[in-house]
């Protein structure tokens, strides 16, 4: 179980962590060397390297030297790092939303050739980062939901709207993301009360959400930043209810523990893993390749399967059943971070989420 | 003379510059960060620039400053009342005993932060704590959780400092001349008499020192604040953490660490000026 809590995991340590990985030379390689390819560590690196590199290495004659990388934030320093030194950790990677804006931001990341990957046409728009100049920069890998999860024991009848953290009797009994950039709570409270997220295009509108999130604190138990802390609380349900990653919840649902993971009516809150290239990294073609192959349906669809994980191309392309994709995902219209805002309003934000949080 | 006190210099050249080099030009760097300016295409840019310890001068960031000088003063307080009496009866132990007491103090310091934040999460929960040993023996009806907590902090960290204050105190206490005490009692001093008027008063430079030491290292901590703690108990080093590492601002982290350590060393300055004032 261990296994799938390192991947998107929030430790203070990871600045150690971080700090230890940068110390060590980078290798030099040959020019035709395998693919490196960068995945979050633990579960997410064995499942790709177990359910889809074989599959891409026999389709293209492309060997793959699997990478497991640190969470965004942390993965971003050393992309930046070694950007400094002229060289790339790997050809290619998955990050996350929030740091991948910020590296757009420094353009640490290469642009990709979009005429090499035919199956790009399979992603819908939201998954393509694009520069100010149209250059494409991030390709969406891998999709995940947060959702309310509650424990079946302590709550027997799972409730179907976020507004539930709002109400008072569930004071003290909620686990909640810690930092205003993972909970995405914001967008959430937006959604809920506002009728979607446009009010938070202004620092008016921001703070007027702020009000409102506010009134969540009498009911908060826990403000975590690592996944390991709220897992184990919800499943022994010391802490009956909170926002919590669906594919996780719905393995620990298939290990036995009571827990249940709802799409809320106002939408689960998507957030996705998307490849990036670091500067300077020079496999172009084999990395688009790598690219394509994991924009095909088929790969989606394994990858559906074997991690967890919504697909971020159409479903209707793939040919995972109703029961597999429910499974992963819901038809409810998701909640979409607005990444842009945490780069826009970032000290505002993190100043008046610390003040709300401890208040 | 003057050739002994130039070998006494030569000796301390290859320690200076290796403090030199592991502190102070890091600290520099920090300095240096602390007052450069956010850059859009890059993390900052160096220059002069006061606007991240203006963002620290508001109520929020000066309350967090001296709610941890607060909490760390409190835990070097607690530390050093549990340690004290436990050193100086160790000191009374046969030599062997005090060996094996030492050596299993000194084995807890191998445990991480990490490691005790999260054993006493467990320890403190409702569903595996000492909350059902509680209720097994009748004194609460119901098993309760008791963390996050200020209690749970508070514990956590005061396990924590407990084997360096016995380490620091042990020197002093073992060395302290008995005579004093016979001497005290032969006047027709009670043992807590002799305690409060003898052991301590001889014994203040170690207690004091070792306060302190206490106080900066706590200052240090990160998990336990955040993870057995609610937000109002988070320290500085737990909001340096989140300004350095999820939200890109190093300008701003670096301020607040400087903040922290302009805190320690006026603890510090302080505390070793009515030291020396109490002597004079």
């Amino acid at each position: 179980m261990t296994n799938h809590l390192t991947r998107r995991r929030f430790l203070g340590t990871a600045a150690a962590t971080g700090a230890a990985t940068l110390a060590a030379p980078s290798i030099l390689r040959a020019a035709d060397g395998p693919l490196r390819v960068g995945t979050y560590g633990g579960f997410f690196e064995e499942s790709f390297s177990k359910h889809i590199y074989p599959g891409f290495t026999e389709a293209t004659g492309i060997e793959v030297e699997s990478l497991a990388v640190p969470t965004g934030e942390t993965w971003l320093v050393q992309i930046k790092n070694a950007a400094r030194a002229k060289t790339a950790p790997a050809d290619v990677g998955l990050m996350a939303g929030t740091p991948r804006r910020e590296g757009a931001k420094q353009k640490v990341f290469k642009t990709i050739d979009a005429a090499n990957i035919p199956n790009l046409a399979n992603l819908n728009d939201r998954f393509k980062d694009s520069y100010g100049d149209g250059g494409l920069y991030g390709v969406g890998g891998v999709s995940w939901y947060i959702t309310l999860c509650t424990n079946s024991d302590v709550i027997p009848e799972a409730p179907t709207s976020w507004t539930a953290l709002w109400d008072s009797q569930y004071e003290d009994q909620i686990g909640l993301l810690g930092l205003a950039t993972n909970s995405f709570l914001l967008e959430v409270t937006a959604t809920t009360f506002f009728d979607g997220t446009d009010i938070l295009a202004t620092k008016e509108g921001i703070e007027q959400v702020f009000n409102k999130l506010s009134e969540v604190v009498p009911n908060v138990r826990l403000w975590y930043k690592d996944e390991g802390s709220f897992q184990q609380a919800l499943q022994q349900g010391e802490i009956p209810m909170g926002q919590y990653y669906h594919d996780v919840a719905g393995l620990a649902a298939a290990d036995g523990f009571p827990v249940v993971s709802t799409f809320p009516k106002e939408g689960g809150i998507l957030d996705s893993g998307y490849w990036v290239v670091p500067e300077f990294a020079d496999a172009d073609a084999k990395t688009a390749e790598f690219l394509n192959y994991m924009c095909k349906p088929e790969t989606q669809a394994t990858l559906a399967r074997n991690l967890g994980t919504a697909p971020v191309i159409d479903p209707s392309l793939t040919d995972l059943s109703a029961e597999e994709l429910a499974a992963v995902s819901s038809n409810i219209e998701p909640i979409v971070p607005r990444y842009e805002m945490y780069g826009e309003h970032g000290d505002f934000i993190s100043d008046r989420w610390n003040q709300m949080i401890a208040g | 003379m003057r050739n002994s006190s130039l070998s006494r210099y030569v000796a301390l050249i290859p320690s200076s510059v290796m403090i030199g080099v592991f502190f102070a030009i890091p600290f520099a760097l920090i300095l240096m960060v602390s007052v450069s300016s956010p850059a859009d295409d890059a993390d900052f840019r160096l220059g002069f620039d006061l606007q991240h310890f203006q963002r620290f001068a508001t109520w929020f960031y000066i309350e967090r400053a001296l709610f941890s000088a607060g909490l760390c003063a409190l835990i070097a307080a607690i530390s050093m009342a549990i340690a004290f009496p436990f050193t100086y009866f160790l000191t009374t132990f046969k030599r062997r005993a005090q060996d094996l007491w030492l050596i299993y103090i000194l084995a807890q310091l191998s445990l991480s932060e990490v490691l005790i934040a999260f054993s006493w999460q467990i320890l403190l929960s409702r569903t595996s704590g000492v909350g059902n040993i509680l209720e097994m023996l009748g004194i609460v009806e119901r098993s309760f959780s008791m963390a996050p907590s200020a209690g749970a902090v508070i514990a956590a960290l005061v396990y924590l400092t407990v084997p360096f204050s016995v380490l620091l105190l042990f020197p002093a206490l073992s060395r302290m001349d008995r005579s004093l005490l016979e001497a005290a009692r032969t006047l027709g001093a009670s043992p807590v008499r002799t305690f409060f008027t003898v052991v301590i008063p001889v014994t203040r430079p170690a207690i004091i020192s070792g306060a302190v030491t206490v106080f900066v290292l706590t200052l240090g901590a990160i998990i336990v604040p955040q993870v057995l703690g609610r937000p109002q108990h988070w320290t500085l080093s737990v909001l340096i953490t989140d300004q350095a590492i999820f939200n890109f601002n190093m300008p701003f982290a670096s301020a607040l660490a400087v903040v922290l350590l302009a805190l320690s060393a006026s603890v510090i300055a302080l505390v070793s000026w009515l030291g020396r004032r109490a002597e004079a």
